[in-house]
This record gives structure tokens, sequence and C-alpha cells, in this order.
């Protein structure tokens, strides 16, 4: 089932009198468990296409259907909604509330939901105990390992039950031991039928992927299918 | 509904939370409003203790009485003009009181300024009130002990007098005053009554209770002699509704007592309340206006504050606006997180500074009449709602407009 749709789209940023093309003309499309890694050296326009996707902007010209439904023209409340409920976003320095704990941060995307208090708490607690936080719950950001703190935000992301996963460089402020770690997490989460999208410079990050695209200049350069490195038995239960 | 219900609870928490997690910026902030809030209850409570206790002592004196006298409370007329007016005196009075016929009750009032002792006490410079025993009826007296004094002592100038309740309790805290011998200014005098309280500390030495009342004849015979000031003709309306012919009739009989022609001034005024009350009023007015005026300023020199911190708060917050946003808060949701989190801090200010002012008028109450309004209250907590929604509305919209990509890249 195809989840995203986007053709020929194009971001174009006016700084003063010029105009930047971030995205040119960029066409793709993302099937359900589909596991996808976008990858491009800076200046590839990698990080607005991922705004794109994550609903988090707009495009400048060009179609992009979620789900059927045409982003490309919605309202800020609109895009708010799909970011709620279809988008689980994994950014690279965490993004976590700092003054919150664990499970008020996971909590956060259900209470903009609307779901109700009891419901919500044990969701988000589930979701923390997935991501193997059990003995965390109540613990503050700071309080937490690099690892565990990313953590956290995949059980925000995944809270919510979203169509996808959106994650940029989820492994960049982290050491490679805990990276790993995290890319079995996700390895899993895609096995288990989520569909993920894996945004990194990084090759040996990519080659967790199943599918990759590679831009250039705004461009997609290269699409292809690869096999998995995945590598299996990666325990993450709390350190 | 529920849907707004539920966001509103859900913003309240937020609110809460950013507030316990800057403890001390948001206490700081809400001193600024809860000093405002604070002087401006305070304020407010005093004027209208000042007012309750004012037209307390007024109504003491009466509504519907006049006062005929050689001098003018309230006048344009130049001061020697009134000085050059000729005296009035007992034959005035009793010449007006045969020709007068409206009113309920006439006395004639001389007053005078003595010590009064009694034992080892003393009270300096009391306001000795003499007149005739038809003076209680053109007032609202009520008796603590004994009565007023009759018409044989007025007329025969007995040594009897009646004490205010503050000189009662200033020479006799053991309130056994009756029938006691008192000095007043050398001559010797029995109590035979003592009033009750009536009421207004704001007029000072024209509160009857910080007088006494004695025959008018031994004030002559004791003070000054009879050719030497002028008196007062207290004259009592038989009703409120009266006061206006009551008046007019008065004005004719003075003309006449006074041997005055057709085209000659009055020589005499008569005095109303209603005009002590406009005067009170215009003052009062006034100084309720810059009274609120000036502490008003501080309530809002505390709203700055608060939206200072409000931007502040934003700014610093970016990032976390900007999560909140890529999580799916709406910009009404942000909003109100702002709005609430402001609101609240005003509250809170707003309700604490209230409670100070009331316990401070409780204590203010001892020297000055104070009276907390429930109005006041009410109005001081909407005026601290008020001022947190606007104090807060332009950070809360500059946060709900920022852009979710550039404020997650905000450092």
């Amino acid at each position: 089932m195809n989840i995203i749709n986007i053709e020929h789209i194009a971001k174009i940023y006016e700084v003063g009198l010029e105009k930047v093309h971030a995205l040119s003309d960029v066409s793709l499309r993302i099937d359900k468990n589909e596991y996808v890694a976008i990858m491009g050296p800076s200046g590839s326009g990698k990080s607005t296409l991922m705004n794109m996707l994550g609903c988090l902007d707009t495009p400048t010209s060009g179609i992009y259907d979620f789900k059927g439904e045409s982003v490309s023209t919605m309202s800020d409340n609109d895009l708010a909604r799909i970011r709620n409920r279809e988008i689980g976003f994994v950014f690279q320095t965490f993004n976590l509330l700092p003054r919150s704990d664990a499970l008020h941060n996971v909590e956060l995307p259900l209470v903009y939901a609307g779901m109700p208090y009891t419901e919500r708490r044990e969701r988000a607690r589930q979701a923390l105990i997935d991501v193997g936080l059990e003995e965390r719950i109540t613990h503050k950001p700071n309080e937490l390992s690099g690892g565990q703190r990313q953590r956290v935000a995949v059980a925000r992301a995944l809270v919510t039950q979203p169509a996808i996963i959106l994650a940029d460089e989820p492994t960049g402020n982290l050491d490679s031991k805990t990276g790993e770690e995290i890319m079995g997490l996700f390895h899993e989460l895609h096995q288990k039928g989520n569909t993920i999208i894996l945004v990194t410079h990084e090759e040996y990050i990519a080659e967790h992927a199943l599918r990759i695209i590679r831009l250039r200049d705004g461009l997609v350069e290269k699409d292809e299918r690869v096999e998995s490195r995945h590598t299996p038995n990666v325990k993450f239960a709390a350190e | 509904m529920r849907h707004f219900l539920f966001e509103l609870k859900e913003g309240l928490l937020i609110a809460l939370r950013a507030i316990r997690a800057n403890k001390i910026r948001s206490a700081l902030t809400m001193l600024g409003i809860f000093i405002g809030i604070t002087v401006v209850v305070l304020m407010s409570t005093a004027i209208k203790g000042i007012d309750n206790s004012f037209q307390k002592g007024i109504s003491a004196l009466g509504t519907d009485v006049l006062y005929i006298d050689k001098w003018a409370w309230f006048t344009n007329e130049e001061w020697w003009r009134l000085r050059n007016r000729k005296n009035i005196d007992i034959a005035d009075f009793e010449r007006f009181k045969e020709l007068a016929k409206l009113p309920l009750a006439v006395a004639p009032v001389t007053n005078s300024r003595q010590t009064i002792k009694y034992q080892d006490r003393r009270v300096e410079s009391v306001f000795l009130n003499g007149s005739n025993s038809d003076y209680v009826k053109t007032t609202n007296f009520t008796f603590d002990q004994g009565r007023f004094y009759s018409e044989i002592e007025s007329n025969a100038s007995r040594q009897v007098v009646v004490l205010g309740s503050e000189i009662s309790k200033n020479l006799f805290p053991r309130g056994d005053a009756l029938d006691k011998t008192i000095k007043v200014g050398g001559a010797n005098y029995k109590v035979i009554g003592v009033l009750t309280e009536q009421g207004s500390t704001v007029l000072g030495p024209f509160n009857p209770d910080n007088q006494v009342f004695v025959p008018i004849g031994t004030i002559f015979k004791n003070y000054i002699s009879h050719n030497r000031g002028t008196i007062t003709i207290n004259v009592r309306a038989q009703n409120p509704g009266m006061i206006e012919e009551t008046k007019a009739e008065a004005i004719g009989v003075m003309r006449k007592v006074r041997g005055l022609k057709y085209f000659e001034e009055n020589d005499f005024t008569v005095n109303q309340q209603e005009a002590l009350m406009e005067q009170y009023n215009s003052v009062v007015g006034v100084i309720q206006i810059a009274g609120l005026f000036i502490t008003g300023l501080s309530l809002f020199v505390g709203a700055i504050g608060i939206m200072n911190i409000m931007f502040v708060s934003v700014r610093e917050r970016t990032r976390e606006i900007g999560i909140r946003k890529a999580i799916g808060a709406k910009r009404r949701t942000i909003l109100a997180q702002f709005l609430l989190e402001s609101s609240t801090i005003c509250l809170v200010g707003g309700i604490a500074g209230l409670i100070a002012a009331v316990l401070l008028s409780m204590v203010v109450n001892q020297f000055l009449p104070t009276s907390v309004q429930i109005d006041a209250v009410i109005i001081a907590l909407a005026v601290a709602l008020i001022t947190g929604v606007l104090s807060g509305l332009a950070p809360a919209y500059m946060a709900a407009k920022l852009d979710p990509v550039e404020s997650l890249r905000y450092e």
C-alpha cells in the first residue's frame, strides 16, 4: 500500500534577492512497511526533503499525497493533525522536553491527540516498556544516557502508532555501540510492520535499510533496493 | 464544549508545569502583580471605609437639619464680608422660634473648647456644645446611660453635662460615669447622660463621640459672655421631604428677625449637610481617582513585567515550541499554553495580593476605617486575570506563529 506519493516537488527559499533551490524536482513513492534511507552530502536537500515528508513544511510546487490526502494544500492545523497522528519523529538531538520526565515526554503526542488521561498514561508507559525503559519512566532527560534519551524519543514516536517513523540522523549524537543498539531497535520496529524513513549521511547507518535514496543538488541521484546489513541479536534491555 | 474543556485542562497542566519549572522567575513575576493588586485593593477598601464612616457620621447628624449661621460652610464670598455680618444671638433665636411654624425642633448652639478632668484623668481641648433641651430633638442621639438635660435644667443653666462615648471611655474606663462630678475648664458639672457611639472617626471634633453637651447658659456664664461670639440655630424639618419648604420659611423668618429690607442681602447663611456632602463627594472623588490611578500604575508596571518575562520565555523556549509543534500541537494549542501560563501567574499573584490586602486592611482598621467589599474582590481578580491575558497575548501570539522547522533548529 502506498503511503507517500511525491511528484515533482520543489522547494525554493528566497534569501535576499537570490532564490535557492533546496529541492529542484523530486518524485518518489514509499509503500507500507518499507525501510528507506535518504542519503546525501550536506546541501543536497535531504533535510528539506525530510521536513517536507514530515509535514513540517510544504513544497513550493509539486504534489505531495500522504495516504491519499493532499498535503501540499493543507492548512497549518491539518498539518499539525497529520504530524500528530501519522508521523513519529526521531531527531538527532533527541528533542525531548528537558524539564519533563520520560513518561510525560512520551505522553505528550497523545495529549495533543485528545486522549483521556488514564488511557494515554497507560499507552505511554507501555511504549516505554517496549523500548526497554521500564526502569526509567519517571526520569528526566538529564538523568538518562544518550541512548536512553533516544529510546524515549523512539517511544514518543511510536506511541501514536503512526503510519511512518521519520528518523533524522538518529545515531548522530551517540557512540557507535549505542548507535548500533538504536539501529537494532529500528530493525525490530520494521520487522513488526512499521514504515521507517531514515535520513543520514553515514553509509554504515544507511546499510541497515532495504532501500537507499541518494540525493544530490536537490535531485534524486539514485534510488535502489539493497540487502540489509542488520546486526541480529542486539540486546537493548535497560542499561 | 467537551473538547474545549479538555484543551483547557491540558493547557492548564502544561502551564503549571512551566511555572513550577521556573519557580524563582514565576515568583518574581507574581510579585509584580501581587504588589499591584495589594495596593489597589487596599486603596479601594480604605476609600470605601472612610466613605462608609463619613456617611454614618453624617447621618448621625441628621440629614434633615438646617444650620442657620453667620458663617457659611462653603462659599465664594470673601471672608471679611462674612465677618462683618452681625452676630446671631439668643434674642434672634427666641424670635425665630416664635415665628417659624414648620420645624420639628429648633435649638441654639454655641461652642467652646475646654479641658475636661476627672480625678487624675484629663482630655484636652474638648468640643463643648452648649444648647437647650430641644437640641436632642435635632439629632438622632441614642443614650448608653442616663438622659439629655431637661427644659428646666436648660432654662436654669444647671451645671449638668452629657458625654460623648469617646470622652466617657477616656474619663471613665469602667463605664461608671453617671452622677460623677467632672471639671470642665474649671467649672464643676454633674454627668447626667452618656451617648452611645454615634459613628464616625473621620469627622474629628465634629463627631459627637468626641463632644460633651451642656446647657447653653452655662457656656455664657462660665466661658464666654453673651455679647461675644455668635450662635448657630439648628432647625430640624419634620421629615427630609420637608427640608426645602422649611429652608424657605427659615430664610423668610430670619430676614424678618434681622430686620432686613427687601433690597438687602441675607446677613446669615442656611447651611445644610447636602452642601457638606457635595463638597465631600467632590474631594473624595478626586482622591479616589488619583489614588486608583497611582496604584493602578503599579499594577500596570507589574503587567509590563509579565509581558517582558513571557517574551523572554517564548524566546528561550523556542525549541520546546518547535518540538511541541512537530509532535502535533496546533497554533491555538501553543497560544492557549502561553496565555494560560501568564493568566495563571497573574491570578495566583492576584489571589495572594488579595489575601495580603485583606490582612493588611485588618491592621489598618486599627487606625483608619476600612471596608473590604465583595465587589472589590471580584474586580481585583478580574483585573488580575485580564492583566494576565493582555500581557500574555502578544508573546503567546509570537509563540503560536513560530515556524516549526526554524524553531527546531534554534539553539
